[in-house]
């Protein structure tokens, strides 16, 4: 069922929860996922994001997103100005993700630091969205829960470590998702939790060996 | 609807009490909490319309912006103040949103202005309290959560029907509660206003939510309006609302992809639509609208949601 507060909402700047609300939240989480605003994006548009965007500040919403805004924060009407002097580089391409993709998509490789990664995510109606890919493995992450992203060494025993350490701290588990780019190689885990992820659990996961790294993503306000 | 209704009986609880029920089994968020996100956003719809009814800026386009002013200003002539402020209002909401100002997608950004505009016309003439008012959203909030889960609240979904056709059923549910109808005809006012709805297409001129938007969240207002007058008066509706949504659910699927927000037909796709889309400088949409119309079939590469 949709949540009360994806019916009545978002509160966000117009003109568009798909186009906008929902552009500027796909830019939100793949900032969440590079840990924090980028110095540098590529911004791929697909579909309808790339059609009819242009009008609907399908653009300075995704760099607002990144910059960290929610949909409701005004800034995102100057968010190229907000950019540069936040630092962030950004461009623009049309891209086409292929048919499978949902119309409104875009694709964002972003580089905060030495850190690096791609998202795809789709903006699913009403300001709903969904990362489908983050680095080439599926996900699906909504940002509507409390959400945990590691990227691990495909070893035995990892998952039901984590979701001991989870159980450990009292933190629910909703859903959990594990892709894989092959036998004994990477496993990008997403983990969405009933209450947030507490800071000493990250901590301590992000010090085992089998971690490359781990992020974590709020759940929308 | 029938199980929110039956959920609410079995509970001894209002239909608005059982939406912040359920809102808090899921969320665990308190009561209170609940009330004041909706009163925060009802504050921020009553500033929006104040906001666009103040105005005479008009949006990049100039499709829309200072109507919903000449609109008030010009004043009642058919049907009383009430009627002219609800369109005038729910027009507001729209042009204040195509200038990327602050609105609530209710629910979503395209049909925004229906709920406030019905709502806070009547909540004048009516004498509801902040309270009740709240209530009333709870109540429009379940409606919409209903339709989403049932059918679609998303043009590309749905076509437009969707989109204004759910928030006009959020809003006449949520007047019928508020003038005291009973569950039933709570029920009765979804019903009244989809049955009217139906088959409506999702057509934004140039692809952008101002044209027809902003007037059909202005006639949304009216079959909502409408419907909860028929509901509170008895009148059935014999088909249940829960099958009214399915069939608006099971019509959205139907509906060609060019009537499902693609800005591929219908008033888009239109000479003078189609110039609109050229003047504001969107080539790969009018060379889209071109062919789709030489075709004679669906050129659309971007599928429903």
């Amino acid at each position: 069922m949709a949540r009360l507060f994806d019916i009545l909402g978002p509160t966000m700047v117009g003109p568009s929860s798909s186009h906008t609300a929902g552009a500027c939240r796909i830019g939100h989480l793949a900032q969440a996922v590079v840990g924090g605003t980028p110095d540098g994006a590529h911004i791929g548009l697909h579909g309808s994001f790339a059609m009819t965007g242009e009008g609907h500040g399908t653009k300075r919403a995704i760099v607002g997103g990144l910059l960290g805004f929610q949909p409701d924060d005004p800034r995102i009407r100057q968010s190229f100005a907000e950019a540069a002097e936040a630092g962030l580089e950004y461009d623009f391409e049309t891209v086409h993700l292929g048919e499978e993709a949902h119309p409104n998509s875009a694709r964002l490789e972003v580089r905060r630091g030495s850190d690096w990664t791609e998202v795809v995510g789709s903006s699913i109606g009403g300001g709903r969205v969904r990362l489908d890919r983050i680095d080439g493995f599926e996900v699906s992450v909504t940002g509507s829960l409390p959400t945990l992203v590691v990227l691990a060494e495909d070893v035995p025993g990892t998952i039901a470590e984590i979701t001991g350490m989870l159980a450990e701290s009292g933190v629910n588990l909703a859903t959990m998702r594990v892709d894989r780019t092959g036998r004994g190689e990477r496993a990008l885990m997403t983990i969405e939790a009933d209450h947030a992820i507490p800071p000493d659990l990250a901590t301590a996961l992000r010090a085992k060996d089998w971690v490359h790294w781990i992020r974590q993503i709020a759940a929308w306000a | 609807m029938q199980e929110w209704t039956e959920s609410a009986a079995n509970q001894d609880v209002s239909l608005a009490q059982a939406v912040v029920l359920a809102e808090q089994k899921e969320t665990e968020t308190g009561e209170g909490e609940i009330r004041s996100r909706v009163e925060e956003a009802l504050a921020v719809m009553g500033q929006a319309v104040e906001e666009g009814l103040g105005s005479s800026d008009e949006s990049p386009t100039g499709l829309t912006g200072g109507r919903a002013k000449r609109l008030e200003e010009s004043g009642p002539r058919l049907l009383g103040s009430d009627f002219t402020s609800m369109l005038a209002r729910a027009i507001a909401t729209l042009e204040v949103n195509a200038r990327m100002g602050l609105i609530v997608a209710a629910p979503t950004a395209g049909a925004a202005g229906v709920v406030p505009a019905v709502l806070l016309t009547l909540e004048g003439s009516r004498g509801w309290s902040r309270e009740q008012l709240i209530d009333g959203m709870l109540v429009a909030g379940g409606v919409g959560a209903v339709i989403a889960h049932r059918a679609s609240i998303a043009g590309a979904g749905g076509g437009c029907q969707a989109e204004t056709g759910s928030a006009a059923a959020m809003a006449a549910a949520a007047i019928t509660y508020l003038e005291g109808g009973s569950p039933e005809q709570v029920n009765q006012a979804v019903a009244f206003t989809l049955q009217g709805m139906l088959g409506l297409i999702c057509d934004p001129v140039a692809g952008l939510v101002e044209i027809p938007c902003a007037y059909r969240n202005a006639s949304a207002g009216v079959q909502a309006t409408a419907a909860a007058e028929m509901a509170l008066a008895g009148l059935d509706f014999p088909i249940p609302a829960d099958e009214v949504i399915d069939v608006m659910g099971e019509v959205g699927r139907k509906m060609d992809v060019r009537y499902r927000e693609t800005a591929l037909g219908g008033l888009a796709a239109t000479p003078t639509g189609r110039g609109i889309a050229r003047k504001a400088g969107m080539p790969e949409l009018v060379e889209l609208q071109r062919k789709g119309s030489t075709a004679g079939e669906s050129s659309a590469r971007f599928g429903p949601s």
